[in-house]
């Protein structure tokens, strides 16, 4: 049985999530295969929420695969296709089935996906999500209803080291630790100044006691890709030092060297004690995570 | 005001397929202001399904009017009175309560929109209409520094920008567009008012105006 991610954010040095993402159709194999593959190596196993806004197997059936499949679920919440009633009946069925951890977000827009057709709903923003899951946790729902069965769920968000005005986020990320969470996924850093900057800037705010933050690395298989990334992903920056090695690897070695390249990020994470650990987005190419961790040392 | 674009005449034309006379009316206010539905373009209009309709060898008859606000009963009453008895269908080019006065004042008659309203805005430069309120019944400008992250941030967040936001403080949809958010920084900023940025503001109440909404004045 895997270990709960909130005794490990209390026990661990350094912490390392993994994220699971879901394909488009019911057959599970390849993510079955990749949750098995996973759920040994990592603290934790994040699921997307139709991520980009693509539609795509659910993020909460998905946790319960990696659950039944004995490893430890991060369940991924946006506010962009749930009003504030369906979001709570997600959570309290998640928790019902042993989904303890729930990271909050406020989820890219219905444009950057492939039902731009759609009504976006974002009742709630990623802040008053947090609020909303300690109100759950607290045997109230937002009504003020007292519930038949609490939950008791290990709350999480996102924050942008790379934000071009960082300030006006760096407010949000202050609300989002008042609000009270107990740790943070960034999103993809791949400059090492930057995430010094950030976890400066961090230290400096308040209700960060016991808050754990893990540094997003989304390793990068080629140029195109980080090109395409740069131009379409939000909130993703790859500098074109990185651009440039990717591209200059055999096309043989490529795969290798993003590998090499991802790993050392995390090592250098690692060694400086830069923050507490690292989520490894993969996006589709989960397989290579064992071999990133063992690149990193880990 | 209230901005509203036309529809493709193909559209257009096929709303009307099978009428031989119609009246196509415009209105004097918002919709003119926004080049949409005013007299010109009701001019411009009629001569373009005149033309398509002679060119496909069909008889198509078109009137011409212009109602100051085709909103107001009285108002389109005065200058349709006369003119829609003799129709088959009414085309209008106002926005959604215009069409909506229309058809419910002529209930026997089909009242067509040739518009697509779009939303509450004003004007940027010449041309150029921008979004600026969602009448949402729950006034937040207060707070943001006079700029609505309801309509203007394109999740409608309340608590600060999205992790979406592009170098230089750009929309996530839209490398063009300001980030709300950004824009609402600066000018709290420049006002020495950030704290109400700081402050956590919860979720909105989406019913503050009941749907359809309806507003009694207050009496003197």
């Amino acid at each position: 049985m895997a270990k709960h991610f909130r005794e490990t954010l209390k026990t661990k040095d350094f912490i390392v999530t993994a994220e699971a993402g879901p394909g488009k159709g019911s057959n599970t194999e390849k993510l079955v295969e990749h949750i098995e593959l996973l759920k040994d190596k990592v603290d934790g196993l994040n699921v997307t929420d139709n991520q980009s806004a693509v539609m795509r197997y659910p993020s909460l059936g998905t946790c319960l695969l990696i659950k039944e499949h004995g490893g430890e679920p991060i369940l991924q919440i946006t506010c962009r296709d749930r009003n504030r009633l369906a979001i709570q009946a997600d959570l309290l069925f998640a928790y019902s089935r042993g989904i303890n951890n729930v990271l909050c977000l406020t989820g890219d827009a219905i444009d950057t996906g492939d039902h731009k057709e759609a009504k976006p709903v974002f009742d709630l923003d990623s802040v008053q999500l947090i609020h909303l899951v300690h109100t759950l946790n607290s045997g109230k729902d937002m009504a003020g209803n007292e519930l038949e069965g609490g939950v008791d769920f290990c709350i999480g968000a996102s924050a942008t080291p790379s934000a071009d005005p960082i300030e006006p986020q760096l407010m949000k990320f202050q609300k989002k630790l008042d609000a009270g969470v107990g740790f943070i996924q960034t999103q993809a850093v791949y400059d090492m100044d930057e995430l010094k900057r950030f976890m400066e800037n961090f230290h400096k705010m308040d209700n960060i006691d016991g808050v754990k933050i893990l540094a997003g690395i989304v390793p990068i298989w080629g140029a195109k890709m980080a090109r395409y990334m740069n131009e379409n992903v939000p909130g993703i920056y790859v500098p074109q030092y990185l651009i440039d090695e990717i591209d200059q690897a055999p096309k043989e070695t490529k795969a290798a060297k993003g590998i090499e390249m991802a790993g050392r990020l995390i090592r250098q994470i690692k060694e400086e004690k830069i923050c507490d650990g690292v989520h490894i987005m993969a996006i589709g190419r989960e397989e290579r995570v064992p071999a990133i961790l063992e690149a990193a040392g880990i | 005001m209230i901005i509203a674009e036309r529809k493709p005449l193909e559209e257009i034309r096929n709303m009307l397929a099978g009428y031989k006379k119609i009246l196509v009316v415009g209105c004097g206010t918002c919709v003119t202001i926004c080049w949409a539905g005013g007299e010109k373009e009701v001019g411009i209009l009629s001569s373009q399904l005149r033309l398509a309709s002679s060119k496909d060898g069909n008889e198509l008859s078109v009137m011409e009017a212009v109602v100051e606000r085709q909103c107001e009963k009285e108002m389109v009453l005065e200058e349709l009175g006369d003119k829609a008895p003799g129709v088959e269908a009414i085309l209008s080019l106002g926005c959604g309560a215009g069409v909506q006065m229309m058809a419910e004042l002529f209930e026997e008659k089909p009242v067509l929109p040739a518009l697509n309203t779009t939303f509450i805005g004003m004007p940027e430069k010449e041309g150029l209409w921008v979004e600026m309120c969602g009448a949402c019944g729950d006034c937040f400008l207060d707070r943001t520094g006079g700029i609505c992250p309801v309509v203007r941030c394109a999740k409608g967040l309340l608590n600060g920008p999205c992790g979406g936001t592009r170098k230089g403080g750009k929309c996530e949809i839209d490398p063009d567009k300001d980030c709300a958010w950004v824009l609402i920084y600066h000018r709290l900023e420049k006002q020495g008012r950030l704290n109400l940025m700081r402050k956590y503001y919860e979720p909105k109440n989406y019913r503050a105006v009941k749907r359809p909404g309806k507003v009694q004045a207050m009496q003197a």
